[in-house]
């Protein structure tokens, strides 16, 4: 069995809900989604468990209703498991993953400022990367937002 | 956090000590750093936005624009992502040649980062040196892509210029004279008392920190980490080619030094590899305009370490999502830890060590004449400059025939 079908099965073995939920989409590239409320769970087992302790970065969509974060992490900088998980865009709240990956500040800030996603727990600090002046409650890449949104027509 | 004791400096985000914007706010005990803050963002031109109202051929020129360095590792991140959802199989001559200008970009920015280096140690000498030998790629990417930055070699679906059999003796040629050159720059690292004394021990990163901090690229490898996405994610050309992953164990800015100053070597070998091994064929497929539905992750190691490009396609010909991570990006918090508890005169030479780039690029073309702007060609401006410094009494052509 491939390292990739490897993945697969542990994490079917442990979560039943993962059942026809996780993808191979090519080699070294598996995917997987998650609702928020089994999200925790299955982050830490992904860390702790399986050795998962490499975050490359986060990315956050916008797909209408739901905001989407993917968490792209690797357990030895080969194999990357984009996590996938959503929160409902009219209260988009998820909690910061800075204490397992320090290096997720300025991921976390990055989707903050331009997707507009709470992050609980993220400490006080600088905004990343729009300016202090930018008018609160326009987040960029939301799929809604055009530049026109703003006084001074940023483009 | 305030006491009487700690003293705050903030440096930038305009700054004459700063060559990009970014900003720094140290907290200091006397010459000690206590910690650093650093706020990022003065770069920041919305061009993942931007994207979505591009088509991906439009995008893959503008993502080659997000860094005049590392111009070719974004624009190949991108196109593999759009390849990878588009199922296209690229020519393996087009794969070579992408692979080709991708190392040769690497030895200009590890050229120019050790100038830079040199520079911030007070070894000017270095700099100059560095940098003329680094004409050499720049000539080589001129003629074979014909830009110094910005190449504009890649399309989806191969590349846009082939190389020729007369390309491939002068690349071989320019081989020769660089690894003549990086040997002596190697040998000056490891036995220049000033370059080991200033280096050694300054930013140091141990091996659990660079994991925990996921640390990428030189950075990661001079503690240890043998992290490489050409190994361990081979993309383009890279699985065909035998080279090695350069790691160290020296933990600091010498360290990083030394992985920059061998994998130049690492380069050489491999672009040897790639021109003589360069197979026959077609440099392109046709890729129909339209992206089939679906997501890609790609993954490259540019000179600075890994570079991520996620991008969701929705059938139509712009992409839904393009998301970029840059090298320096993950190297962030590893600065910070580099500088904490370390001499503010330090800082320099520790943020440098990173090869931070937060999207430069300088370069003179034209200087301006009696009948306007003139292209000057880098022979007529050397003549210049020679001539001029004759002019106030300092003459190089005895120092030129020992170098020619």
């Amino acid at each position: 069995m491939s390292q990739e079908e490897n993945i697969l099965s542990e994490l079917t073995g442990r979560f039943n809900f993962l059942e026809g939920k996780i993808n191979i989409l090519r080699q070294r590239r598996v995917s997987l989604e998650v609702g928020y409320d089994k999200f925790p769970e299955v982050f830490d087992y992904l860390v702790n468990k399986m050795g998962f302790n490499f975050l490359h970065t986060i990315t956050g969509l916008d797909e209408g209703e739901r905001i989407f974060l993917i968490y792209h992490l690797s357990p030895d900088g080969r194999i990357v498991l984009n996590l996938k998980t959503s929160v409902l865009k009219a209260n988009p709240i998820v909690k910061s993953v800075m204490p397992i990956f320090l290096n997720a500040e300025i991921y976390e800030r990055e989707i903050a400022d331009l997707l507009g996603v709470k992050m609980e727990g993220l400490p006080i600090g600088h905004r990343y990367p729009l300016t202090d002046d930018w008018p609160v409650n326009e987040f960029p890449l939301r799929k809604d937002w055009k530049p026109h949104n703003t006084e001074e027509g940023v483009s | 956090m305030h006491n009487s004791d700690e003293f705050r400096i903030p440096i930038g985000p305009q700054h004459p000590a700063l060559k990009e914007p970014e900003s720094f706010s140290i907290a200091l005990k006397g010459e000690k750093i206590l910690g650093v803050d650093i706020r990022l963002g003065y770069n920041h031109r919305g061009i993942e936005k931007a994207c979505e109202e591009r088509t991906y051929i439009q995008d893959m020129y503008l993502l080659e624009r997000i860094c005049g360095i590392c111009s070719h590792s974004h624009s190949t991140c991108f196109v593999q992502a759009v390849e990878e959802l588009a199922s296209v199989q690229v020519p393996k001559r087009a794969l070579y040649i992408r692979t080709l200008i991708a190392e040769f970009e690497r030895i200009h920015s590890h050229f120019l980062w050790l100038g830079v280096a040199g520079h911030e140690i007070g070894f000017d000498t270095l700099l100059m040196y560095t940098w003329r030998d680094r004409e050499i790629i720049m000539d080589i990417l001129a003629t074979l892509t014909g830009n110094r930055v910005n190449y504009g070699i890649n399309t989806i679906g191969g590349v846009r210029r082939d190389i020729t059999d007369d390309h491939k003796r002068q690349i071989l040629e320019a081989m020769e004279k660089l690894e003549e050159r990086i040997n002596y720059y190697i040998q000056i690292a490891t036995q220049e008392t000033t370059i080991i004394k200033r280096l050694s021990g300054v930013g140091m990163l141990t091996y659990e920190e660079a994991l925990k901090l996921d640390a990428v690229g030189p950075t990661a490898r001079a503690s240890g980490v043998a992290r490489d996405v050409r190994k361990d994610d081979p993309y383009a050309a890279y699985g065909e080619i035998v080279f090695n992953v350069i790691t160290d164990s020296h933990c600091d800015v010498y360290g990083r030094t030394v992985v920059r100053l061998k994998e130049l070597l690492e380069s050489l070998s491999i672009i040897r590899q790639l021109v003589n091994n360069i197979p026959e064929g077609p440099i392109s497929v046709r890729v129909p305009r339209k992206i089939p539905a679906g997501e890609a992750l790609s993954r490259y190691e540019a000179p600075r370490g890994e570079d991520v490009h996620y991008v969701r396609s929705n059938g139509t010909e712009k992409p839904d999502r393009v998301k970029v991570r840059a090298p320096t990006l993950a190297n962030i918090q590893a600065v910070k830890q580099m500088l904490k508890d370390r001499q503010l005169a330090d800082m320099p030479i520790v943020v440098a060590a990173i090869d931070p780039c937060f999207s430069c690029t300088d370069r003179m073309v034209a200087m301006k004449s009696e009948k306007g702007a003139s292209v000057i060609k880098w022979q007529e401006l050397r003549n210049y400059s020679i001539e001029w410094y004759k002019k106030h009494g300092v003459d190089f052509t005895e120092l030129n025939k020992k170098l020619a």
